[in-house]
Formats: structure tokens, sequence, C-alpha cells
């Protein structure tokens, strides 16, 4: 049975740069991997919320942790925090393409600006962090990358078709890289979160919130860290035969 | 080992061509060696070799060994003559 205990040290020595890490499922999966010994590099926008955090793991984890923050949807700050990352830390193990924004609108409703603001972190932020990082994996021979997207974009959601056509899109990203960057020895996964308790549920309504809960086979809201732990796994040399997977983590969603 | 020369000893290593066989005139696509996937780890062994990150677009524009030389000096790269 897979250690989740936290003191297997599944990752010691490796590098790995969480987006979205500053809250939710972004700041579990930190927690996750740092607890099984990684050198934690968070990236999130806020600059202090994100010393906050990293304060905060580098008391509860023996381990080194380093903060990014920028943009992801922003093509010259992820080239500018890729460049500072590769003069001063050169190693590149994991990516979690967590960083993500939810968009709540019926398609008519859906603004020009909403679209593509959704688009520009969900999926272009993805794109741009991969390219860098695919490159600086490679000089070591191996990598993983973990694309952390939703089960909304398999299930649909009226009033998330933008939020679920961009997590769609982000799968499609998933299986492509895990083909193009096979050749380098990373493997490429993806996680489906179901309904997490985090800030983002908050977004959702009541009548929403039920309504759903009402297709949970399991009966109950998921937990950022049991999303967390299947990121590890897959981040992990126990996915080591895994690539171009997607995992849903949603207490079996009926949809 | 001389810049210009580990520039050319990194693309004979990575195509798999005799290094007498690299010159300035090698462009992308003009050996069946230089593919598109060639390219990439092209761009990961310049990239180790002289210590730099490339833009995106300096790498879908670097289409021969000169093109590449010009990139190594923008990025601040000193080559020999």
């Amino acid at each position: 049975m897979l250690d989740v205990s936290g003191n297997g040290r599944l990752l010691t020595g490796k590098g790995a740069l969480i987006t979205g890490a500053s809250r939710g499922i972004g700041l579990a999966i930190a927690r996750r991997l740092g607890a099984e010994g990684a050198t934690l590099h968070l990236n999130a926008r806020d600059p202090e919320r994100l010393a906050q955090v990293a304060d905060e793991l580098r008391q509860s984890l023996a381990v080194p942790v380093h903060v990014h923050a920028f943009d992801v949807a922003d093509p010259d700050q992820v080239k500018s925090a890729f460049r500072s990352y590769q003069a001063q830390f050169k190693q590149l193990d994991i990516l979690v393409n967590n960083a993500g924004i939810m968009s709540n609108a019926m398609v008519a409703m859906s603004s020009v600006k909403q679209i593509e603001t959704t688009f520009a972190t969900n999926v272009h932020g993805a794109i741009y962090c991969a390219q860098y990082a695919s490159r600086l994996m490679a000089r070591s021979g191996q990598g993983v990358i973990v694309n952390i997207g939703s089960r909304i974009a398999d299930l649909g959601h009226a009033g998330q078709s933008v939020y679920a056509a961009s997590k769609a899109a982000l799968d499609g990203l998933t299986r492509s890289w895990a083909k193009e960057f096979s050749s380098m020895n990373i493997r490429v996964n993806g996680v489906h979160p179901g309904m997490i308790d985090t800030d983002l549920l908050a977004e959702i309504n009541e009548a929403q919130q039920a309504k759903v809960l009402s297709q949970i086979t399991l009966g109950r809201i998921g937990q950022a860290d049991e999303v967390a732990r299947v990121v590890l796994f897959l981040a992990s040399d126990m996915a080591s035969y895994m690539t171009g997977q997607i995992l849903a983590v949603d207490g079996g969603m009926q949809g | 080992m001389p810049a210009t020369e580990k520039l050319y000893q990194t693309f004979a290593q990575v195509l798999k061509l005799p290094r007498d066989q690299i010159h300035d005139g090698l462009a992308y696509n003009s050996v069946p060696q230089w593919d598109s996937v060639a390219h990439m780890a092209l761009v990961v062994a310049l990239e180790e070799a002289f210590d730099i990150m490339l833009d995106t677009d300096d790498i879908i524009d670097m289409s021969s060994v000169a093109v590449a030389r010009d990139l190594l000096t923008r990025y601040g790269v000193a080559l020999d003559a």
C-alpha cells in the first residue's frame, strides 16, 4: 500500500515547481510533495501571500522552499521566471500545472475578456510553463509533468462551458505532450478533481453544489489533500510506467 | 574548447553527423538528421552547453548553424572568430 504518511520520502532530491500553489489544491500538492522530500518551488501571482505560504511550509516541512511570483498567463513573466530559475537552480524534475481560474457564466453571457482570461491562465499558462520546464527536465534526461484539469471537462456543466472547454484543452495537451516528450523521458499525466473543498467551491451556488453532491457516489465533497496524494503518486516513481493518463479524483461523480 | 568549436561539436553530437559535415550553411531539414525532434534536442543541448534559455521565437527562427551562432552572440556567449 502506498505510504501516504509523509515518512516515505518518495521525492528526496527532486525539484518540484507547483503553479497556483498559494491556496487550495495547489497548496495541498506543495505540502504533500514537500512531505515526501521534494525541494519546493512555489508559484502564484501574489508575492506576499506566496511568502506567507512558503514560511508556513518551511516551518512544517524539513525541505527547502523557494518562491517564484509570476502570472502564468503572461509569457514574458514566465520566460523571465524560468530564466531566473535556470540561472539559480538548474534542476527541475516535476512541474505541476495547477494554476487555474474558474469562470462561471452561461455561454451567452460569457464576455470576451472572461473567455480570454480563462484560456490564458488555464491553457496558455500551462503551455508556457511546459515549454521551458520540459527543456530543463531534458537536461537531466527525466521529468514529470502533472496537469490539474477538472471532471467538468468530461461531464460538462451548465454555466461553466468556457471553464470546461479550457480544462478539456488541457487534457489534449496532456495526451499530446506524453507523446511529444517521451523521447526526453518526461512523463505527462493529468488529474481531474471533482468537487473539492476549496475557495473555488464558494463560486458555485448552493443549488449547484447540492445537485452535484447528489451525483457523487461517495456522497461527500473531497478534500484537497485527496487530490494531492494522487498527484504525488503520478509525480513519483510509483507511476514510472504511466504517461498520457488522466485520473479522476471525484468520489465517483456520475455527472 | 573555443565556443565556436563547442557549438559545432554540439551539432555533430546531437545530429550524429561527422564533425566535418557541420558548417554555417547547414540548415534545418536540409539533412534527414535535423528534423523537428532533433531540433528540440539541439535546443536542449545548446542551452545546457552554453547555460542559457532561448526564447520560443528564437527556437523557431534557428534555421541554420549560422543563425545559431548569431543567437548565441545575442545571448551573451563570446564566440571566437
